[in-house]
């Protein structure tokens, strides 16, 4: 007889753990041949509060971690998909892409992140100043993560659409709760374990599958959510998504890129999500020395 | 903690910390004050009798010294009622002098003494210098205090020498010369403070006036607060007696101002507070002058000494 | 010795005089550069808050007349400053600078009769800062090659722009002069309450030669402000006033393309730790609090002070606050003027009274205050607990509440427990412990050992609910500009 294959369970990813929906609810997307791709969970209003909760908890440490050192994790995850590069490419063949899209869509999300990973420890010495202000003081303005991003992934496809928005947000220290491919969603959970295995404490990224539309609500109305990151093209859902936000005044990016274009990763989509923070402090000018005698 | 008189002496490494800049900014908000009409007349009438009128040079004679004492109580007879100066400040050798030119006349007679101005003798010289100001009729001495000790961390050497003038001064006020300009910095300026006042000081004073920057405004300021913190503390009042540099009205009723809103209007009077000047009492005069006719003033009106 | 010793000694009366100003009595739009009635037909009084006697009548804007503003800004956007050279425009902002420079009295003095502020700030603060904000950015015109490094950058087309009334000309400087630089046209509507130098700064911009139409100033109530969020051809709101103002502009923009920056409320911490330079930080506790009558939105409303020196700065704090003179904003001695308005003056009180109700430890300076016009005195709520209104609400008006905090972590944690993240304030004599309180403290602006501090080239905004966006310095550009 032959062997029976042990099939995958696809579960979220909330707190570095992978929980099932706590509402025990599930769809099936299927392919463009009509096969279904699994029993994916579909997450609920609760399963978005929860995952918010995680962000929260995480984002502090995350955001105060040496810069160096969320590089060197961002470079882990590459490290990790590169791995694991076989799983992603058939489950991107699975949910309908060719062998050769889906074998450049796998390396553009490796070499995504080590874009950004190395961004990790210069972003905020190029976005940096000091300011000369006619006063005694030391002015400078630097970056801040912005706190926790609600992120919306792009529906076109399933890995790069993740990695291209998740890969900067994290990159600036932020914690984020991602709403991922709705009807492909196989990459995002998968994504989600290469998470797990590559360092990034838990909390910092949380990836929910199921309906855009009824987590959407959840997440940008959400007074704990500081960002929302909209990757897509609907201006009524953009619409929605900016009234919900004025609640406790997020900061709402959107997006309509083709993440699989080179030219899609940017500096500036590590400082869309950060705080401008100036300091000053007074400069004493003891006993009047000049530097130059 | 030590205790001296029933008072607990702090430690002064401790002294509370003073950022310049902070310093600064409070000092030009004293500047600001516009300071016209009744409350100007006020202030430069308040000024003139403030004025501890000096000469400490090496080549100061009896006769000088009896110049200047006239002008002490006839700063500018042309115009009647005004107020004398506070004192008369000279040498020890010169206190006998000034003493005998001043008796009855209400103005006090202040000696520098402990080796002024450098400060740079042995204790049993300053006290005998001191003693011999003080025997010679001096009414207040304004002692140095030992910078290089200070500098060198020398706290107790400093707050003991002190602590032995005060007694060598018997019924004579002491004025404590801190030389700010040898301290550099105002952390420095108001632990010196500190431990002045806790010694003994009847009054504090920035500068021997042969030192350069002197009684800058923000020096000042940083020993009222020093003052104002000790009587907070305390309930004793010391008086406050900026000297060097204070050469013009402006910067007297400048000071005036830091005093009031710093220090109260009880210290607005000669007994807590004096401008250690040669200079100042002419350039008030003027203004006193000019403020009254409407008339711009000349030097050539106004005697020297 | 005289016989006599002076004791006490007053400041006499030291008015600034308002011989030297240029006020009409009707101030009209200034639309197209040209002054033009409103078709409102309506006008409004502008007072003196510190005698409630009337300075001027102002137009009331419109949606017609604010129409026919975005319309001329849309016009000389399209047919003249964007094709004016990036150098030219930045000599038209400098012109406006320098001539802002000469007129320096005229408009310290309208500013303070007509915000209630006292000359000595709008003198020293107000007026040379604006300038001063056209000055530095006019020479970003030709430099935004430099400002954002690899990409490409154009102005976003006309911008709406709504500012308060607590710095009249400061706020329309810091929006009018990025918007020029980056080469966006403007309309501009000042507070209903200060309306006055603003249309003096349109007589300076006329007078700088500013091509019609790039510069239009309209007055009125929220309505004109309204007319202009949601007109369609408005391309950036920049707003700076209440967050709940805010929330209603952003709301008003959803799903449309209108870039917004909103400079929102705040109420900010500032902490006084223990090692401090305490004189100093008592000093900036009343700069915190006190300045401008406390109707600054990064005031140091929320006053924190370690256990072990509270009653040390309490004591030298209501000292301090005993020499502070309330009075006359024109007076060059007096320290804190007029509230801006009544109905201000009504919010405050009611805070206050909040307060007595609640029976809070309160302490209000013992100055005289005129019996004419509003005044409220300095007052300070103590020991009053995080959860009170005092301490959550943004009061507007110079009220401090003060709470006490044993460790940094408690004093963290408590600065941070506010939907606000404008500015805070940290006094501390240790460096590592400044660069602690200064990295998690999640506000946009911290001042360390010192407070309200303001330059041209500093970005100012915030986190959180104090809106989004910069002003001021490179980062206050990017507000301004299309990214490509």
């Amino acid at each position: 007889m032959e062997r029976l294959e042990v099939l995958k369970t696809y579960k979220i990813y909330i707190g570095g753990k992978f929980p099932r929906t706590e509402s025990a609810r599930y769809y099936s997307p299927k392919n463009a041949k009509g096969q279904a791709l699994g029993n994916i969970c579909l997450s609920s209003r609760k399963d978005v509060r929860n995952a918010v909760v995680a962000a929260r908890k995480a984002v502090g440490g995350w955001s105060e971690r040496a810069a160096f050192n969320r590089s060197q994790i961002l470079y882990r995850i590459a490290e990790m998909l590169e791995g694991r590069r076989a799983q992603f490419i058939d489950e991107l063949i699975f949910q309908g892409a060719t062998k050769a899209a889906a074998e450049k869509e796998v390396n553009l999300a490796i070499d995504r992140l080590i874009y950004y990973a190395g961004w990790c420890d210069k972003y905020v010495q190029v976005l940096s100043s000091v300011n000369p202000v006619s006063s005694a003081h030391f002015n400078f303005s630097t970056y801040e993560a912005t706190g926790v991003v609600g992120v919306i992934a792009g529906q076109k496809t399933s890995l790069i659409d993740l990695v291209s928005i998740v890969a900067p947000v994290i990159a600036g220290g932020n914690s984020c709760v991602v709403i991922a491919n709705e009807n492909l969603p196989l990459c995002s959970v998968t994504f989600s374990e290469v998470l797990n295995s590559s360092d990034v404490p838990g909390g910092v990224v949380n990836i929910l599958t199921g309906k855009q539309a009824e987590m959407i609500p959840a997440l940008t109305t959400h007074m704990d959510v500081n960002a929302i990151a909209y990757c897509g093209n609907d201006s009524a859902t953009l619409a929605t998504i900016q009234e919900n936000a004025v609640g406790n005044l997020k900061r709402v990016r959107a997006y309509d890129k083709n993440w699989m274009d080179a030219k899609s990763q940017d500096l500036y989509l590590i400082s869309d999500f950060q705080e401008v923070k100036t300091t000053w402090h007074p400069i004493e000018n003891i006993g009047g020395a000049t530097s130059s005698y | 903690m030590n205790k001296k008189g029933g008072l607990e002496i702090p430690d002064f490494n401790q002294s509370p910390k003073i950022d310049k800049v902070g310093v600064e900014e409070r000092v030009a908000r004293f500047q600001k004050r516009s300071i016209k009409k009744e409350s100007k007349m006020q202030g430069l009438r308040m000024a003139l009798n403030m004025i501890d009128l000096t000469t400490l040079e090496g080549k100061d004679t009896p006769g000088k010294v009896k110049q200047m004492c006239y002008k002490a109580m006839h700063l500018h007879d042309v115009h009647p009622g005004l107020p004398t100066v506070a004192a008369v400040c000279v040498y020890p050798s010169m206190v006998k002098t000034a003493a005998n030119e001043v008796k009855g006349s209400g103005v006090k007679v202040a000696s520098v003494s402990t080796a002024f101005p450098s400060g740079q003798a042995p204790l049993e010289v300053k006290l005998i210098d001191t003693k011999f100001a003080v025997d010679s009729g001096a009414d207040e001495i304004d002692m140095v205090i030992s910078r290089g000790k200070f500098l060198s961390g020398d706290y107790n050497f400093v707050f003991d020498e002190i602590a032995a003038i005060k007694e060598a001064c018997g019924k004579a006020r002491l004025k404590v010369i801190l030389e700010t300009g040898e301290l550099v910095t105002l952390d420095n300026v108001r632990r010196a403070s500190d431990i002045a006042m806790y010694a003994g000081a009847d009054f504090i004073k920035t500068s021997t006036g042969k030192i350069q920057p002197a009684a800058t405004m923000q020096v000042t300021y940083t020993m009222l607060e020093a003052i104002r913190d000790f009587h907070l503390k305390t309930g004793k009042m010391i008086g406050m007696k900026p000297a060097g540099g204070i050469s013009n009205s402006k910067l007297a009723l400048h000071n005036l101002v830091m005093v009031k809103e710093t220090l109260g209007n009880d210290w607005l009077t000669n007994e807590w507070f004096r401008f250690g000047a040669s200079s100042l009492a002419n350039d008030v005069l003027m203004q006193i002058m000019k403020t009254e006719t409407g008339i711009y003033q000349s030097k050539d009106y106004f005697s020297i000494d | 010795m005289a016989k006599k010793q002076i004791k006490g000694w007053d400041y006499s009366p030291a008015p600034e005089s308002t011989s030297h100003i240029d006020l009409k009595k009707r101030y009209d739009l200034y639309i197209n550069g040209e002054w033009v009635k409103p078709s409102s037909k309506k006008y409004f009084k502008t007072i003196n808050p510190a005698n409630e006697e009337l300075l001027a009548e102002v137009a009331h804007a419109n949606e017609k007349d604010v129409d026919k503003a975005v319309k001329a800004a849309r016009k000389a956007y399209e047919e003249v400053w964007s094709k004016t050279s990036p150098s030219e425009r930045a000599k038209y902002i400098f012109r406006i600078a320098r001539l802002m420079q000469e007129r320096s009295r005229e408009f310290a003095v309208i500013e303070s009769l007509d915000a209630g502020k006292t000359i000595r700030e709008s003198r020293d603060v107000d007026v040379p800062l604006a300038a001063n904000h056209f000055f530095y950015n006019a020479g970003w015109a030709d430099k935004l090659e430099f400002a954002f490094p690899n990409r490409k950058v154009e102005p976003l087309g006309v911008a709406g722009q709504i500012i308060p009334w607590n710095f009249p000309l400061l706020m329309a400087a810091w929006k009018i002069a990025p918007a020029l630089a980056t080469g966006n046209t403007v309309v501009l509507k000042p507070a209903e309450t200060t309306p006055l130098t603003a249309l003096k700064l349109a007589e300076v911009i006329h007078d700088a030669g500013l091509p019609p139409g790039v510069v239009n100033i309209v007055t009125g109530y929220g309505d004109t402000g309204a007319a202009i969020v949601n007109h369609d051809d408005v391309d950036k709101i920049a707003f700076t006033g209440s967050t709940g103002v805010g929330k209603i502009i952003q709301k008003a923009v959803s799903g449309t393309n209108k870039k917004t920056t909103l400079e929102l409320g705040g109420k900010s911490a500032n902490i006084i730790m223990d090692d401090a330079p305490l004189d100093q930080a008592v000093e900036g506790i009343i700069n915190g609090i006190f300045f401008n009558q406390g109707h600054v939105c990064c005031a140091g409303s929320r006053l924190f002070v370690q256990e072990s020196v509270y009653d040390t700065v309490i004591e030298k704090l209501k000292h301090r606050m005993d020499s502070l003179i309330v009075g006359d904003p024109l007076d060059k001695n007096t320290d804190i003027g007029a509230i801006n308005s009544k109905e201000q003056l009504d919010i405050i009180n009611g805070y206050i009274k909040i307060g007595k109700d609640e029976g809070a430890e309160m302490y209000q300076s013992k100055c005289d205050i005129p019996g004419s016009g509003f005044y409220c005195r300095p007052t300070l709520v103590l020991n009053v607990a995080q959860s009170s209104k005092l301490v959550q609400e943004e009061i507007f008006g110079p009220v401090l509440a003060i709470q006490t905090f044993r460790t940094v972590d408690e004093v963290i944690q408590k600065a941070n427990n506010t939907p606000f993240g404008l500015a805070a304030g940290v006094w501390t004599d240790k460096g590592s412990r400044i660069f602690n309180l200064t990295t998690k403290l999640r506000a946009g602006v911290v001042w360390a050992n010192t407070y309200n501090k303001f330059d041209p080239s500093s970005p100012f905004g915030g986190y959180k609910e104090s809106g989004f966006g910069r002003e001021g310095g490179l980062h206050g550009l990017e507000g301004y500009l299309k990214m490509n």
